[in-house]
């Protein structure tokens, strides 16, 4: 777990289809003028077939994905998260999960770290757009291992998957791609006083968050939730009734994303838990801004001292 | 540089230089003709029981629709509806859908004695035709302006399956070999072309140069609120879809003859997409609703599928 390796999410996209080229899958990237920052244009120079660029139109975008699936293609779409969920939502919803087409939805620049483009780029509700869409399943890697783990699982797993990628360098967390599943949480901590349930590039935060506390002699337990849905129910709420406390932490909305997934998860399924202390850390139902990383992460409230303050709190 | 639109006037069975051909296309015609008359009555009484849907768009594209399944065009097979070899057909304007459950019906997907199970709990005939639940509809629609981008995409994928295939196919034989696409149809509606959208696929099916695609245009000028031309003016499709570099065809949608003459001609192109600007009368074939956009989403009552049907040709 000691790595320093800074790596974003979105460079495993492009890696990651250039693979399934090899391994012999007929694979085929469609993108929507933003191929050099998807990382979608890796493919497109080693094949030009198997990068579709439809230029700046991503409902059609969505509706070409469609079609290239119906004619037996393995499709990834992606473009900036904030065009690829909220400018083409009813394409996704009608077109690709109604009829549960093998459509891969991939996009990155996902959540606040899109940093200085700004508000209008920073997409903190595709979490919760495409979780409550029917035949949908939503993957959140944390860092560039676990995300070329998400894209295979995607590539493998029948109809749509929503892959959740990022703009920024993060951490390289995980050795290897093994032991990521759809509908499986990830335990990196173990501890007894709160549990911290993260997604994205949260899960480092917790990390660090965790060793600061330890210091202070709070256990805190870590997990990766990585599959948002199907959600992990098991791992989460065995966590939660062993610690007593629990704090999720996403680059996202507080409404509607992995901390309102697992709250619903605690009221409906688990009554003996419903006194146990929560916070949900997240953006606090406000737009982003224009500024750094860690500027951002500092004011909304997402950074390692957020997520210390919140578990000292409870 | 030709004339991109072309006006489709005469049917093929009307020209005298060729006599063979035209007792041929005849024949044909008459059979369409058949099929679209025992459609319309389908789709009447299917709406009727329902006791909602969309009985104007219907009508106006029976002619069209029927001309694809039964004037030898379209190439299916009932019995499988997912032969690979198949074309496909892609009804973009959705809320159609009785107008396709009639086509499916007639071509022997199922039984005509489903058609009345339209709109009920329970029922593969969905308001809005699901393709998880009925074979033969090839995409789930309802949602306007979607279809030409499926259609562009699956046209995109078969053009690259044939290709793939005719290069495996000279590796092994040392010669090139041309092994043709499979063909996508389109159906949207004019109101529908309002969705900004179908240009977005339209300027991506021109670019591809994808000669595989044939988007029909059932161009009634009607919508719910009233006529297109009042509510945000399409002005003129055949000219539009030519700026976006696509070969028109223009026809008068309720021609069977005309309509067979356009869909060969459009299939024959090779050099991209080929749009078929199809001049229509929503309501056709029902006096009371013909050009009546009150006509668009409401179900006859019982009177009124009387005498719809009579004029249909059904006599009580």
């Amino acid at each position: 777990m000691q790595m320093s390796e800074m790596k974003a999410t979105r460079e495993a996209y492009g890696a990651t289809l250039l693979e399934l080229l090899e391994e012999g899958h007929d694979v085929v990237a469609v993108d929507a003028d933003l191929s050099g920052s998807t990382t979608t244009a890796k493919l497109g120079k080693v094949d030009p077939n198997r990068l579709v660029n439809v230029g700046i139109a991503e409902q059609n975008m969505m509706g070409i994905a469609a079609g290239l699936s119906l004619s037996g293609k393995l499709v990834f779409t992606g473009s900036f998260a904030v065009f690829a969920t909220g400018r083409a939502y009813d394409q996704v919803r009608n077109t690709i999960c109604y009829a549960g087409l093998n459509v891969k939805i991939a996009p990155t620049h996902a959540g606040l770290s899109v940093g200085a483009d700004g508000g209008s780029h920073q997409m903190i509700e595709d979490i919760a757009l495409m979780r409550v869409l029917p035949n949908m399943r939503v993957l959140v890697p944390a860092d560039y291992t676990s995300a070329k783990a998400a894209l295979r699982i995607a590539a493998n797993t029948p109809g749509p998957v929503y892959v959740r990628m990022g703009r920024a360098p993060v951490p390289v967390l995980y050795e290897e791609t093994d032991g990521f599943e759809l509908g499986k949480a990830r335990v990196l901590r173990e501890g007894s006083d709160a549990t911290i349930i993260a997604c994205g590039v949260e899960v480092d935060f917790a990390l660090k968050a965790a060793d600061q506390l330890a210091e202070q002699g709070i256990d805190v337990e870590v997990v990766d939730a990585f599959s948002i849905k199907p959600l992990d129910e098991d791992t989460i709420l065995a966590s939660i009734r062993k610690t007593g406390s629990v704090i999720t932490a996403e680059e996202h909305s507080i409404i509607g994303g992995l901390g309102s997934a697992v709250a619903e998860l605690i009221a409906e399924k688990a009554p003996d838990a419903l006194r146990t202390p929560m916070r949900r850390i997240g953006v606090q139902d406000r737009f982003g801004t224009s500024g750094d990383m860690d500027e951002l992460f500092r004011e909304y409230g997402l950074d390692v001292q957020a997520l210390c303050a919140a578990v000292v709190s409870l | 540089m030709a004339d991109p639109i072309t006006d489709i006037k005469r049917s093929a069975a009307d020209d005298p230089a060729i006599d063979i051909a035209a007792t041929a296309a005849t024949a044909t015609d008459a059979l369409v003709k058949k099929q679209a008359a025992a459609m319309r009555i389908d789709l009447i009484k299917m709406i009727t029981a329902a006791g909602s849907g969309h009985p104007g768009g219907s009508l106006s594209a029976t002619d069209l629709v029927a001309t694809l399944f039964f004037g030898g065009t379209l190439r299916f097979d009932a019995a499988d509806p997912s032969w690979p070899d198949r074309d496909r057909f892609i009804l973009s304007k959705g809320h159609a859908a009785p107008v396709l459950y009639a086509a499916l019906a007639r071509a022997g997907y199922f039984d005509t004695a489903e058609l009345l199970t339209l709109r009920k709990f329970g029922s593969r005939l969905q308001g809005h035709p699901d393709s998880r639940k009925l074979p033969g509809v090839e995409v789930s629609t309802g949602s306007l302006g979607q279809g030409l981008s499926i259609s562009s995409g699956l046209a995109l994928g078969l053009a690259m399956e044939a290709k793939s295939a005719a290069e495996n196919a000279a590796a092994k034989a040392a010669e090139a070999i041309a092994i043709p696409a499979k063909r996508v149809f389109v159906l949207l509606g004019d109101g529908e072309c309002q969705e900004g959208q179908v240009w977005e696929a339209a300027m991506f099916a021109a670019h591809h140069k994808l000669s595989n695609l044939v988007a029909i245009i059932d161009n009634n000028n009607l919508q719910i609120d009233g006529r297109c031309s009042d509510i945000n003016d399409l002005i003129d499709l055949a000219e539009k879809f030519a700026a976006f570099g696509w070969h028109v065809l223009k026809v008068d949608g309720h021609d069977v003859g005309a309509i067979q003459s356009a869909l060969e001609e459009a299939t024959a192109y090779e050099l991209g997409p080929v749009a078929i600007v199809a001049a229509t009368t929503k309501g056709k074939g029902v006096s009371f609703m013909e050009n009546q956009c009150g006509w668009h989403g409401k179900a006859p009552n019982a009177e009124q599928c009387d005498q719809a049907l009579k004029e249909c040709g059904v006599c009580k």
